[in-house]
């Protein structure tokens, strides 16, 4: 083997400490290397040119690069090197910068590194065998799961794109958080006149598959080929027949005892419902767990007073499968619902609120049903208890929000905003009231953000006071809010008609469930996680699986409309081509030596790690082996490291070759 | 049952009645109370004020006491003295290293420390069920505020009560017979420690209190705290020669309240020692009306 030595200065990086001209020459006199030159930058177009030239005019047939990580520049040499002829997979990086001169001060000792390491990549190299990359098929189809503003938009996306999506949302309609909205900021639009019209366009394309009232049960394979298991839970009405005429829910004796989740409980709904006017679809579904037909048979008025025959008492849950080549996660976010006593234990609460104990102590989501035309008062701002109009309104912020102790460390990030536009719809409509806000700061970063909370201070005159409220109660019909304004260094207490807590936007429930259910990573608040936060910020570290919207922080409604698109482009980036490129260096099973413990299979993070029968000539059944199935392995080694009797090896990062490697430093 | 007793200061000074009733009613309730030998104070707020390791030793003592005389739970009346106990056992156990400290100064070791029980914990021990049981007077007429201060439920996530909206005083408070009144100022501060330097300030605060417990329906109040006691009760005299219109109402300790309920007179739980004098019409002999 004709090994080549290529030694980069990267400008000042490595040569400030490293000694590139000591190292070339000693790596000149290694076993097998025939060439070994120094360069100030090895990445650049003619630094490239002096490997090629090299390999070239050498013939060489193996190649190491002193360089940066080669999470920088592997790729890049390998390219060059490919590109003269010599399979990639024979050119190796010794880590010359963040290993080496990053690391030392003395240029001595760390050239005496960089000799080493060089020596040790040779070693590697001339063990290397020329590799192919995995060519996998592509289905290019979309899986959107959720139904919200961030699944729309990815779903119509890639569906106008002509691709086909199925788009998976848990609850009867889509539209999710954004439909219970009122009007939004910064521009004060309604929120349903722009989300229903693109609901309707997701109802009526001809790419997408709308499964509303489903959930996702399994995700099998691997990026271009997943199979996905979809729940579609049983409505009770047959959706082919209903017209969404709305006769049963008119007739459903049940008006009072089910509480309306799209009005976030200050309403009643009927126990076969649709959860909102403009629902897509507008088929009802019919709640088992209050509806009498399900409790004791005894009523059916639905079903008599039905025209067209769609309600179906004993339809059952289906399970329908799906081939899909990418997935977009879109699941959204929940509101901190707090409580004198929360049922996750973790979370403590805020009793001192009295949230859940005043009628008139509510949170973000219910004024948005109270400010809304679509909503129980038909946006006139009226107080739960009585019914009358508050004149005084405390609005809370960040309540679970950058609070260590009792809710959660992170900043909700949306309700500096909504909070200025709930105390300006309010100021709007009730030109006598006053609003206060307490605030700890404002963030109001993003485009005519701060201008709109200026506006609700100067023009609207909503009066913000800089500090914490310590308590509410109530006192002859009026909330007492006890606070501090930290800015005057004084105790405030603000006899109130109505309190509106901005609570902190949680992860959904189920969020790590899910996670779990489809292979992506989840942080400790229940977040999906992205694989790079700067530059790969829509990408889950599972290949094929993207990210979009509140599911995977905090964030509002244009953020989450640019994430879902960008998640949509990096789906139809897949479908770009027929075969997907993989690397080659993952796990490959010697199955004469496989024993079947399978222990493989337990710490495969992947679930790559498959279980194969070996039958004999004459078909009898000889033993099960461990298979690895190339499309979901990423070449961890974990498998590789466990595995007691060392029948599985990582292609590219042999036992031989690691050994090799150590032998070459002692 | 038997249990580890740390009675505290108070118990022999300024809140004798407290001491007295609980053991009057601990006789009918057969529990034996086995007092810690040679406890010593618990530090209250001045030791914590002073020095942390001061505060803390001086409760690891007694938790070592009680721990090296083979008790597994200890029962502290007091609410500061429980508070004390209970930060310091949860110090205690999650910092290791405080721990050596504390253990080489107190020259003890602390290996299991005991289960710590504040009153209101004691009785759901116990049973409110046994309680209602031993029942002889009827206490309809009392509509208690149950007043926990500022330390019984604190801090979060020592008790299991919820530190801003409790409601297990009032669980044993209705196992007597006695109604509740649900008001705001449970928690508020009465003023504590100020009562003899600003006694203007004790009496503002525990106006307050007194005047919204009474306003949401309240004639007697209940506590579980001397320093609680001391002020609600012996203020009032004060309060009522600065604002004239104001109108008393009895304090008594939950221990009395239960006394009253097992049938014990008024002498016997030492409530003829208040300030505030306990009037109001009670029954006796539920059970002989109940037969009759």
């Amino acid at each position: 083997m004709k090994i080549g030595v290529f030694i980069c200065h990267c400008g000042e990086n490595i040569g400030r400490t490293v000694d590139c001209a000591r190292v070339s020459k000693a790596a000149g006199f290694f076993p097998n290397v025939v060439h070994s030159v120094d360069y100030k930058y090895m990445c650049s177009d003619p630094g490239q040119n002096i490997i090629k030239q090299a390999i070239k005019d050498l013939q060489l047939d193996g190649v190491v690069v002193g360089s940066c990580s080669p999470h920088m520049h592997e790729k890049t040499f390998r390219k060059a090197v490919a590109d003269a002829g010599v399979n990639p997979f024979l050119c190796e990086i010794a880590n010359l910068r963040e290993h080496v001169s990053w690391v030392h001060d003395d240029m001595d000792v760390a050239t005496d590194k960089a000799i080493d390491l060089v020596r040790f990549a040779v070693e590697k190299v001339k063990r290397n065998a020329p590799l192919k990359t995995i060519q996998v098929p592509v289905t290019k189809r979309t899986l959107v799961i959720g139904g919200g503003i961030s699944g729309i938009q990815a779903a119509l996306d890639v569906a106008n794109a002509g691709y086909e999506v199925v788009l998976v949302e848990k609850e009867p309609s889509i539209g999710g958080h954004m439909s219970q909205l009122s009007e939004t900021f910064p521009t004060l639009d309604c929120s349903q006149c722009i989300l229903t019209p693109r609901m309707v366009e997701v109802y009526q394309h001809p790419k997408i598959k709308l499964l509303t009232y489903s959930e996702v049960e399994k995700v099998e394979g691997f990026i271009g080929n997943f199979k996905v298991t979809i729940r579609k839970k049983a409505r009770k009405v047959d959706d082919t027949k209903c017209t969404g005429c709305g006769d049963c829910m008119q007739k459903c004796p049940i008006k009072k005892k089910a509480l309306s989740e799209f009005d976030e409980n200050l309403t009643t709904r009927s126990a076969i419902y649709v959860p909102f006017p403009q629902a897509v679809p507008n088929i009802p579904v019919i709640d088992t767990e209050v509806c009498t037909y399900f409790k004791n048979g005894k009523c059916s008025m639905c079903k008599k007073v039905c025209g067209r025959d769609a309600i179906f008492f004993e339809q059952e849950d289906q399970m329908l499968t799906e081939e899909i080549g990418a997935i977009i996660v879109a699941t959204g976010y929940k509101l901190y619902t707090i409580d004198k006593k929360p049922k996750n234990s973790e979370i403590k609460g805020y009793g001192e609120y009295g949230y859940g104990k005043y009628k008139d102590v509510i949170d973000g989501l219910q004024f948005e049903r109270i400010a809304s035309a679509s909503g129980p008062t038909s946006g006139e701002f009226k107080r739960p208890s009585d019914g009358k109009e508050p004149k005084k309104i405390v609005f809370i912020q960040c309540v679970g929000s950058r609070d260590e102790s009792k809710g959660f460390s992170y900043c909700s990030k949306i309700c500096c905003m909504y909070t200025a536009k709930h105390a300006m719809l309010y100021k709007h409509k009730v030109h006598d009231g006053e609003a206060y806000v307490f605030y700890m700061d404002i963030r109001s970063g993003g485009k005519m953000y701060d201008e709109f909370v200026r506006r609700a201070i100067e023009e609207d005159g909503v009066k913000y006071i800089r500090g914490r409220v310590s308590r509410i109660y109530e006192e002859n019909g009026k909330y007492i809010v006890k606070g501090e304004d930290t800015l005057a260094g004084v105790p405030v207490e603000i006899d109130a008609d109505m309190v509106v807590l901005a609570t902190a936007m949680i992860a959904q429930p189920e969020a790590s469930k899910l996670a779990q259910t489809i292979g992506i990573p989840y942080d400790k608040y229940g977040y999906f996680v992205e694989v790079h936060p700067k530059l790969r910020p829509v990408e889950s570290s599972s290949g094929g699986i993207f990210l979009a919207g509140a599911c995977h922080s905090p964030r509002d409604i244009p953020d989450s409309v640019a994430m879902a698109s960008a998640a949509a482009a990096k789906a139809m980036v897949l479908f770009g081509s027929d075969m997907l490129e993989r690397e080659p260096t993952i796990a490959l099973v010697n199955e004469n030596l496989c024993a079947g413990c399978f222990y493989c299979k337990k710490v495969c993070a992947y679930n790559a790690i498959e279980v194969k029968q070996i039958f004999d000539r004459q078909g009898n059944f000889v033993k099960e082996v461990a298979y690895v199935n190339s499309g979901l392995c990423q070449g961890c080694g974990t498998c590789n490291a466990t595995c007691p009797s060392k029948s599985i090896e990582l292609i590219g990062y042999t036992d031989e070759q690691i050994y090799a490697e150590i032998a070459a430093l002692m | 049952m038997q249990i580890g007793y740390y009675p505290g200061c108070s118990q022999e000074g300024t809140a004798k009645e407290y001491d007295k009733s609980l053991r009057e009613i601990l006789k009918i309730l057969n529990v034996d109370l086995t007092e810690i030998d040679d406890w010593s104070c618990c530090g209250a707020t001045s030791a914590h004020v002073t020095s942390h390791k001061l505060s803390l030793a001086l409760s690891a003592r007694n938790l070592a006491l009680a721990e090296k005389q083979g008790m597994k739970e200890i029962f502290a009346p007091c609410a500061a003295c429980y508070n004390r106990l209970a930060s310091s056992k949860t110090e205690l156990q999650n910092h290791q290293e405080q721990k050596y400290e504390i253990e080489t100064i107190i020259e003890e070791k602390i290996n299991n420390i005991p289960e710590i029980y504040n009153i209101v914990n004691f009785f759901q021990k116990v049973g409110k069920e046994k309680i209602t049981e031993k029942k002889k007077t009827d206490l309809k007429n009392l509509k208690a505020a149950c007043y926990y201060g500022c330390l019984l439920v604190r801090p979060n996530g020592i008790n299991t009560d919820d530190s801003e909206q409790p409601d297990s005083m009032e669980e044993i408070v209705k196992a007597t017979g006695a109604q509740t009144v649900d008001w705001n100022f449970k928690l508020e501060c009465c003023g504590a420690a100020h009562s003899i330097a600003r006694t203007d300030i004790v009496v503002d605060l525990s106006k307050k209190i007194l005047d919204d417990a009474q306003k949401h329906g309240a004639n007697v109040m209940i506590v579980a705290c001397p320093m609680c006691h001391s002020n609600l009760d012996m203020r009032q005299k004060n309060i009522k020669s600065k604002f004239s219109d104001y109108k008393v109402i009895p304090v008594l300790y939950l221990s009395e309240l239960i006394g009253l309920a097992l049938g014990l007179s008024k002498k016997e739980l030492g409530i003829d020692t208040h300030f505030i004098e306990f009037d109001l019409p009670i029954k006796n002999n539920v059970q002989e009306e109940v037969s009759a």
